[in-house]
């Protein structure tokens, strides 16, 4: 196991810049999650540090030795891909064994190491099998098997379960997770799925447009998103926001009608802000406190309720637990809790 | 939906006559080699002789010199195959997997070999190879050859690479392997039907081909199979059972690659659809 | 030659030098062979069969091989059989392709509906496309033989000839012999091309088409020949190119006769080189095909620019 440090790293094709200077640094046995969007550079740079692809500039170093320049076979680290690239033409043992068998360790070794990483993983009867002959969940667990059978500086995953369903996925996340407890070992985890991002992450990593966004906690994210993207990416349903201005010491919406909150003080006067409250926190009243909003579509999710509301001509939505809020039609009073409320400057960072 | 019948029926009927049209000449290639002399004039245009004979496979098997000309052709198209396919491999990889400067210059030069008319290069080809000895060689041809069919080669292969995930590969590398040996242990095994009708195509090419051997060649030592045929045929143009057995043999090689190739023709073979 | 593989990101490559070099050099080293194949035996002797053209090189005469600036070209300009030669080529590629083409797309049609027995069929029908060209050019010269084949009784027994005679030595009719068998030879080749293209257009588009009440002829134009045209065009190019290069059929079946009647380019150039021995005549004439050939592309091309600006 080792730490990862990535320094002012950089990546263009040709003239097209796809990462500007991404710092990193990898705690040895941390499990980081890299999250964002399609095209946000996520992929690049997981791939950049297993060596397929070169580094334009700056440095990446394992274990504190620079690798910029070592091939990715000597850079000792494991690898899952999204379609698993299970080697087609060799049986689940072969696949698990194939680095081993590179490294030319003895037989011995090999068959202890694949036989405890088949155990480990529910693979024992499958070894003799061909990928072809697997389920997705089945090839899944091999890519895995792979990876561990060789104890490796460090996992990386890209984007493992995305071709499972819904209920696998779900399933591998769990293991993923125990898996890590059990072997420590510094793993990152590229994916576009908030959920597994939440879920797994010692620490996010939210990235877009190839600019780092926000490192932190799972929960430093949801509770103190840094800024209007890490804000909307993070939970489901999507935070909403509101423009709003700050005048005469407090917030107002665009009709005029005021909103609480605690603003910082060094807020300038009549600056227009942006207002972020997530659904889970809006509040239903019946008491006639908060503003009215027009209920326009109504999702049951089973767990919860989506409620699809026109506030001011802005869509908005709300997520209650409450069943009642199924029987609602017309106009609903909402309100913002204050300590709810997330608040952003023009440039789209956190204030306050 | 009700079915109707008349368009089933007029489609059979059509597939019926093209089996017929295509399958005709060769019955009546094989229905000639086996009829005997004295029935050939006799039985003139009767689509099956009274009486059938081997004689003729004999005749040409024993005394005359296609037996050399098979074994040369043998020689000279199972080379060219193995030639050919190693070098279409390494191209076709190199188009497929990596982005350089040159790859349009090279594709461009690739197919414009398979437009300009090869019967150009038979005089200049004809003058290299003399003073090196290497006409009337049967080395010469496996030369010549290999270089008309490593273009049309390399396509096939690398539509052939082009199918295999470069996950594969990139997995290999972070599992320790260098570049070629990836190339070796995980992407050559999994091409090997690709490989397998690359050689079968370049056999059979190499098999066919008549200009640049009549012309490079001369004398039976070193004949090639058609080569060998159509001096037979201007010879001894009167023994026709014996020319046609001569041809169902010279089928044989074209016949087995046909059977190996079948089930990638349709899937295979149009990646590379740029030469017959 | 700059070598510079890695076109990513190479203005600020700070790789070792040496391990750049290598990496660079890769795919130069695997398409080594393939390339040193065609240059040293289609490249040089393309370059050195152009200098021909302009020099007088005859194998048997040892005292050829001067320069002789255009004669050839004088030569080629006085030469009847030359543009009797060109005028054949024309029949011969035009009714070559075209029916090949038309024949090849019917059955293409045929055989891209799912019937019991289509994998046998398939492989009865491309069968032609496996016999080697000489081997096809006898197997039809045999066809075409009174004595030896059934073709001139029945051609004779239909009333379409007068008695069972050889097409092939008869000057009228000789170049349909080697259009037969370059059709018989040639129909798979299209098939399986237009089959491919076939397969590949989504299946739903015909039964949205058939929701929307598009009948058979309908869907053929709409949906079919839109999505096939790209294949059509790219395929007729290059195989118009090629059947022109192609002499193998002709030199078999007619040798160019009956009185050069037969005889396309093609077949000149090799009759030229291989029987009168004359390296620098013939150079000059395919010199002259070649150059042929390219404005023939040039001009496709330009069409195919002239009609994508229309759209």
């Amino acid at each position: 196991m080792a730490s990862i440090e990535i320094e002012k790293l950089e990546k263009s094709y040709g003239h097209v810049s796809v990462l500007h200077g991404i710092d990193l640094d990898i705690r040895d046995g941390e499990f980081i999650v890299l999250v964002g969007p399609s095209g946000c550079g996520k992929s690049t740079l997981l791939r950049m540090i297993a060596g397929l692809e070169g580094v334009s500039k700056g440095e990446i170093r394992i274990a504190g030795n620079r690798v910029n320049d070592l091939h990715p076979k000597d850079r000792d680290i494991a690898m899952v891909f999204q379609s698993y690239a299970l080697y087609p033409h060799m049986n689940v043992a072969g696949n698990m064994s194939y680095s081993l068998r590179l490294r030319k360790t003895a037989k011995e070794k090999i068959g202890a190491a694949v036989a405890g990483a088949a155990a480990k993983l529910g693979l024992e009867p499958l070894l003799e099998r061909r990928p072809k002959a697997l389920s997705g969940g089945q090839r899944q667990r091999v890519a895995m098997g792979r990876a561990i059978v060789r104890q490796p500086k460090a996992f990386l995953f890209d984007e493992p379960l995305s071709n499972l369903d819904a209920r696998l996925r779900e399933q591998m996340r769990a293991e993923i997770k125990k898996m890590h407890a059990d072997l420590k070992a510094t793993s990152i985890y590229v994916t576009h799925d908030q959920i597994e991002a939440m879920t797994l992450a010692d620490r996010i990593v939210a990235m877009h447009g190839g600019v780092v966004q926000q490192v932190g906690s799972p929960l430093d994210l949801y509770d103190r998103p840094a800024n209007l993207f890490v804000a909307g990416f993070i939970g489901s349903p999507g935070m909403n926001f509101l423009d709003v201005t700050y005048s005469g010491g407090a917030l107002r919406l665009k009709d005029g009608s005021q909103i609480e909150a605690s603003v910082p003080e060094s807020t300038p006067e009549g600056s227009s802000l942006t207002l972020g409250i997530r659904p889970e926190h809006v509040v239903i009243t019946s008491d006639g406190r908060g503003r009215r909003a027009l209920v326009e579509l109504i999702e049951p999710t089973g767990f919860g309720i989506i409620l699809h509301l026109s506030l001011h001509g802005i869509a908005f939505k709300v997520f209650t637990l409450d069943r009642q809020a199924l029987a609602v039609t017309g106009e609903i009073m909402v309100a913002f809790p204050a300590e709810h409320i997330h608040l952003f400057n023009d440039e789209g960072k956190r204030i306050g | 939906m009700k079915q109707s019948l008349l368009p089933t029926v007029a489609h059979r009927i059509a597939i019926l006559c093209y089996i017929a049209f295509a399958l005709f000449p060769l019955f009546w290639l094989l229905k000639v080699s086996v009829t005997p002399n004295d029935l050939l004039y006799s039985e003139g245009v009767r689509m099956w002789p009274s009486r059938t004979t081997f004689d003729h496979y004999a005749f040409v098997l024993r005394h005359s010199s296609f037996p050399t000309f098979f074994k040369n052709s043998l020689i000279v198209s199972g080379s060219t195959a193995v030639v050919v396919t190693v070098c279409a491999s390494l191209s076709g990889y190199a188009l497929s997997r990596f982005s350089f400067r040159a790859k349009y210059w090279i594709v461009a030069l690739m197919l414009l070999t398979q437009m300009f008319p090869l019967v150009m290069l038979v005089a200049p080809i004809f003058k290299i190879l003399s003073p090196l000895g290497l006409t009337n060689s049967l080395t010469g041809l496996v030369f010549v050859y290999s270089a008309f069919n490593v273009p049309f080669a390399t396509f096939l292969m690398q539509s052939f690479f082009d199918g295999i995930p470069k996950d594969l590969e990139e997995a290999a590398m972070i599992d320790g392997a260098t570049k070629f040996t990836a190339f070796r242990q995980i992407i050559l095994p999994l091409t090997l039907p690709g490989i397998a009708a690359t050689l079968g195509f370049v056999f059979t090419a190499a098999w066919s081909e008549l200009l640049f051997a009549l012309m490079l060649i001369n004398g039976n030592a070193a004949a090639t199979f058609p080569v060998g045929l159509l001096t037979f045929v201007s010879k001894f143009s009167v023994d026709f059972g014996q020319m046609m057995a001569a041809g169902v043999l010279a089928l044989i090689p074209a016949g087995l690659f046909f059977l190996l190739i079948q089930r990638y023709l349709v899937q295979g073979l149009t990646a590379g659809a740029v030469k017959g | 030659m700059t070598i510079t593989a890695d076109t990513l990101g190479r203005d600020h490559d700070h790789r070792p030098w040496l391990t750049r070099l290598a990496h660079a050099c890769e795919p130069y080293l695997y398409s080594a062979p393939s390339l040193i194949l065609i240059v040293v035996v289609m490249l040089v002797p393309l370059v050195i069969g152009i200098s021909y053209a302009f020099r007088d090189i005859q194998l048997l005469n040892p005292f050829s091989g001067g320069f002789i600036g255009l004669e050839h070209f004088r030569e080629l300009s006085r030469d009847a059989a030359f543009y009797g030669a060109l005028r054949n080529t024309l029949w011969w590629t035009g009714a070559s392709v075209l029916l090949q083409f038309v024949f090849g797309l019917i059955l293409a049609l045929l055989l891209d509906k799912p019937f019991w027995g289509r994998g046998l069929v398939q492989a009865l029908v491309f069968i032609p496309w496996a016999v080697p060209s000489f081997l096809a050019g006898l197997n039809w010269a045999w066809l075409f033989n009174p004595v030896i084949g059934p073709l001139p009784h029945w051609l004779f027994g239909l009333g379409l000839m007068s008695q069972p005679g050889n097409i092939l030595s008869d000057p009228q009719y000789a170049m349909w012999g080697p259009i037969v068998a370059n059709v018989w030879w040639g129909i798979p080749f299209f098939a399986i091309t237009l089959l491919a293209a076939l397969q590949a257009i989504p299946r739903d588009l015909y039964e949205a088409a058939s929701i929307d009440g598009a009948n058979w002829f309908q869907r053929f134009f709409s949906i079919t020949l839109p999505f096939l045209a790209p294949t059509i065009a790219i395929t007729v190019l290059l195989r118009t190119v090629w059947i022109s290069n192609f002499a193998d059929l002709i030199v078999v079946m007619t040798g160019g006769g009956p009185a050069d009647r037969t005889q396309i380019v093609a077949s000149y150039i090799f009759t030229q080189a291989f029987k009168a021995l004359d390296f620098g005549y013939a150079s000059a004439i395919a010199l002259v095909l070649l150059v042929l050939l390219l404005a023939y592309s040039m001009l496709i091309i330009l069409l195919r620019q002239t009609l994508l600006n229309k759209d």
